[in-house]
């Protein structure tokens, strides 16, 4: 109900801003943006709601989703384990999908009339996977310079580029990872520039446009970098040192700060002249005012921790360390803060801040109560984050800490779901969530085990029994049909 | 004396490494790989060595015996394509020792093993879970150079070498690397390499003289290349694309070349040619992605469609996340994904212990556990290609080889005290 009423107030302050824009200016609205006119301006409203999926005005919501449903039928698994992501793990349990929703989870739910059967039995079910680390789209196959979109490289700072604006639907990887159970993605910019980008939440769906994946009411990420990436991308130019990465993280701050300031004093009362508009600083404001969540890549520990005092000293949130191989040696800290480790499971060595990891690291950065979860950052990894979950639950087991099935289906689903502040309707199997749920041949944690079907908003998208099923525009002609 | 500086070098098996040690794993599911699985069979080690593999096995009194009830016995995993110790860190460039400069994108004579590090830390948590053996191979250029395969065992690297060199590695799918901008060009760059090692090796004396003309590679490069022309050292050529593979099946056809092909995305497109020339192929089985024009029908199955074809399949990684190194542990794995897409057990198992093995050169001392092999034993709480199970012992000629890796160490110190 109220982000019905926030979507409509989003979406007002949308209108009201194009149409002002319009009689005075004629170019396009990809054209760069004119500020806007106090003359022009309707009644002025008061400081605008942060909109779920935009942001404050002016810019609130350029780019709204179209994502609509695909055609859904009630249906019932039964006789089937459920990891709930919410609770223990329920046996011979059944799940009802209604109208794009959870309708009921238990051991006894009766089928309604109009219900598709599905017996479940020797199957699990799941929430979908959740991956808050992909450059899916942004990064397609086949790749090769044509393709080559995740990385603005060219300026240190780009908080003004939107990692949308690269999707190509069209990519072949899509449909596979939706086949490994993959229902919700975050895709970033890449990890050259200190400050990246916004991220964009997009769900596993055939689309002709990015819009028609944008998963409604998501909030948008930002992407900032650590470490080694930055430094050895601007050698020449700097910053060349991880002491430059700081000095420019926290000048890309003093001037968001001024420029957040500035709007906020002109929001307030929308007196004289708008001030002028700057995507980039206009993204770092919305993060200052909480309106958009900080995806940090950052590997080392210490980093991590000067990280966490950058974003005091600015007074902005990160939400999660994105690649955090050492999150295991600051678990206390990230809990402390609230912050969320995404972590692979046994990647490393590959360079020499990658050089400490170790495959408990998602069990010991729970076991300190940290928020963990996994994440892929490669196409292939998000076709089985459930096999990577596996190997990061044993071997926490290996070490002497215990993490049940039930704790780690959590670095699949809800974890991630709070990530992208997405976890009141995604992420569990629980009454009134998304119906996004997977059914896998046997347990998740087995390498034999496979995504069976997938549900998307109850809707089925992936069924390995289908021969028909989703194939890109690309893959048409250029890839075997029975591949 | 041509055939003493060619020979493959066959070392370590006997070193003295291997203790004068009785060691009885017995009651085990045992998986001897030439043959079928054993229940309850004891596997008898003596001075480094498999003395019986079998039920009906009389176990010495001086034996230490290692009750494997309820587990299962392999051989030593063996990963085909790794650049262990010879990459420690991929981007610290001191670290690196993969790839040679070379000459016109020749780098025949390049024996990888000669930059062999044996303190890697990467050796331990490797073999800890299960991999015993690992073929490392050279990169880059057309004609990378010689790979070896070595038992992860102490130092010296000499100590580790179990036979080098096993391979000579080139490509057909990368121009660029092969300082050509066409195929044709590449596969046309290759012909008259094998032509000129051709020649050198029958004008070796006019060669000296300088009495001939200029050839295409080094001097020393042509002499390495002359064991591969006269078929007694395979050549791994790496190959996706469906007509890249033809083209290397041309080749051997063409000058009477032993070959394997590596990655072989579409290999199972061309599965009935490359069963009937008997060459083998080196596959992963968890890329499906079109990630290249080259390998547009990348499929998870393609190892089990190979093998359904008759087609000798060595399992390879082809994941992401530092497979060849840091991973190289995750190679069971593979094996565990092939049996999910349609690979019979078995056969999996062998791609990954007893094929390798054979395609190398080495089955007659690893790859398998039989009487007079040697004793890269692994002892496996469970199936060997699930997540749950964990190695239990790892023997390597036939010592204990289990210790704490760096990453225990670090969890040592990191994980919460109680």
């Amino acid at each position: 109900m109220n982000s019905i009423v926030r979507i409509l107030a989003c979406t007002c302050l949308l209108l009201a801003f194009a149409t002002q824009l319009l009689p005075q200016n004629t170019q396009p609205r990809e054209a760069k943006s004119p500020a806007p006119q106090s003359t022009a301006a309707p009644t002025p409203s008061p400081a605008p709601t942060p909109g779920p999926g935009g942001t404050s005005f002016p810019n609130a919501d350029p780019f709204p989703s179209t994502y609509k449903p695909f055609p859904r039928r009630t249906t019932l698994i039964r006789n089937v384990t459920i990891l709930t992501a919410a609770g223990p793990t329920i046996s011979n349990g059944s799940v009802l999908l209604r109208d794009g929703k959870i309708a009921a989870v238990g051991t006894s739910v009766a089928a309604p009339p109009d219900a598709l059967v599905i017996d479940g039995s020797g199957k699990y079910v799941t929430p979908g996977l959740i991956d808050v680390h992909s450059h899916i789209g942004d990064y397609p196959a086949p790749g090769g310079d044509a393709n080559s979109d995740g990385n603005e490289a060219t300026n240190p700072v780009t908080a003004n580029v939107w990692a949308e604006h690269s999707v190509w639907p069209q990519d072949p990887q899509i449909p596979r990872a939706l086949a490994g159970g993959l229902t919700t993605m975050q895709v970033l910019p890449g990890s050259a520039n200190l400050i990246g980008g916004r991220s964009v939440v997009l769900k596993l769906v055939p689309s002709r446009t990015v819009q028609g994946m944008k998963f409604p009411g998501a909030k948008y990420g930002l992407k900032m970098a650590c470490g080694e990436n930055p430094k050895r991308v601007y050698q020449q130019r700097g910053p060349s040192t991880r002491m430059g990465n700081v000095a420019g993280y926290r000048a890309a701050w003093i001037q968001a700060e001024g420029y957040r300031r500035k709007w906020d004093a002109w929001n307030a009362t929308h007196k004289g002249d708008a001030p002028g508009r700057d995507l980039g600083l206009e993204t770092l404001s919305e993060v200052l005012r909480g309106n958009i969540l900080v995806h940090n890549h950052c590997y080392r520990a210490d980093e991590m921790a000067q990280m966490i005092d950058i974003a005091k000293e600015f007074g902005y949130k990160i939400r999660a360390f994105h690649h955090s191989v050492e999150a295991y040696k600051v678990a206390d800290l990230l809990k402390a803060n609230d912050i969320g480790a995404a972590e692979w499971a046994d990647w490393g060595a590959f360079k020499m801040e990658a050089n400490d990891s170790i495959k408990a690291n998602l069990a010991i950065t729970d076991a300190f109560g940290a928020r963990t979860m996994i994440h892929s950052d490669s196409a292939l990894g998000a076709q089985r984050l459930n096999q990577e979950v596996a190997k990061a639950m044993y071997a926490g087991r290996a070490s002497g800490i215990m993490v049940t099935e039930d704790q780690a289906i959590r670095w699949l689903t809800i974890n991630p779901a709070w990530a992208l502040g997405l976890d009141d309707k995604i992420g569990s199997i629980e009454a009134g969530k998304n119906a996004d749920v997977v059914l896998w041949s046997g347990n998740p944690f087995s390498i034999y085990s496979k995504a069976e079907k997938v549900w998307i908003d109850g809707a089925l998208l992936y069924d390995r029994s289908d021969t028909e099923r989703w194939r890109t525009d690309f893959e048409l002609g250029n890839v075997k049909e029975n591949n | 004396m041509r055939k003493l500086l060619f020979a493959a070098v066959l070392l370590g098996a006997v070193s003295a490494s291997a203790a004068a040690q009785t060691i009885a794993i017995t009651n085990g599911k045992v998986y001897p790989v030439s043959g079928a699985p054993i229940n309850s069979g004891t596997v008898l080690i003596r001075d480094g060595v498999i003395v019986a593999v079998g039920t009906n096995v009389t176990i010495p009194a001086n034996a230490t015996k290692i009750d494997a009830t309820g587990k299962i016995v392999t051989p030593g995993l063996i990963n085909s394509t790794t650049e262990l110790g010879v990459i420690e860190i991929d981007q610290v460039r001191a670290t690196n020792d993969v790839a040679a400069r070379g000459e016109n994108n020749v780098a025949a004579s390049f024996k990888v093993w000669d930059g062999l590090n044996p303190s890697s830390v990467l050796f331990v948590p490797t073999r800890n879970e299960g991999v015993t053996t690992a073929a490392i191979f050279p990169q880059g250029g057309l004609i990378s150079g010689q790979a070896a395969v070595i038992d992860l065992v102490a130092g010296p690297a000499a100590n580790m070498i179990r036979r080098a060199p096993v391979a000579m590695i080139a490509q057909v799918n990368n121009t660029t690397a092969a300082g050509t901008t066409a195929h044709g060009e590449l596969i046309g760059k290759l012909r008259t390499l094998f032509d000129d090692a051709k020649f050198y090796f029958q004008r070796r004396v006019d060669y000296e003289r300088a009495a001939t003309r200029t050839l295409i590679a080094r001097r020393d490069d042509l002499e390495a290349l002359i064991p591969v022309i006269e078929g007694r050292m395979l050549l791994i050529i790496d190959a996706n694309r469906m007509d890249e593979i033809d083209a290397a099946l041309a080749l051997a056809r063409d000058y009477r070349l032993k070959i394997a092909i590596s990655s072989g995305a579409e290999a199972w497109l061309c599965a009935d040619r490359l069963a009937a020339a008997r060459v083998p192929v080196l596959v992963g089985a968890m890329n499906n992605i079109p990630s290249s024009f080259a390998t547009l029908n990348q499929r998870q199955d393609n190892a089990a469609l190979l093998r359904r074809a008759g087609v000798t399949v060595v399992l390879v990684s082809n994941n992401d996340g530092g497979e060849s190194r840091f991973n190289a542990r995750n190679i069971k794995y593979e094996a565990g994904s092939a049996v999910a897409y349609g690979m019979s057990y078995d056969d999996a198992l062998r791609a990954i212990t007893l094929a390798p093995a054979e395609l190398f050169g080495v089955s007659d001392r690893i790859g398998s556990l039989q009487a007079g092999r040697d004793a890269n034993i692994v002892v496996w709480s469970g199936d060997p290609f699930e997540f749950s199970t964990q190695v239990e012992h790892v023997f390597i000629r036939g010592r204990e080889a289990k210790e704490p890796s760096r990453q225990d160490m670090l969890i040592e110190r990191y994980k919460p005290k109680r």
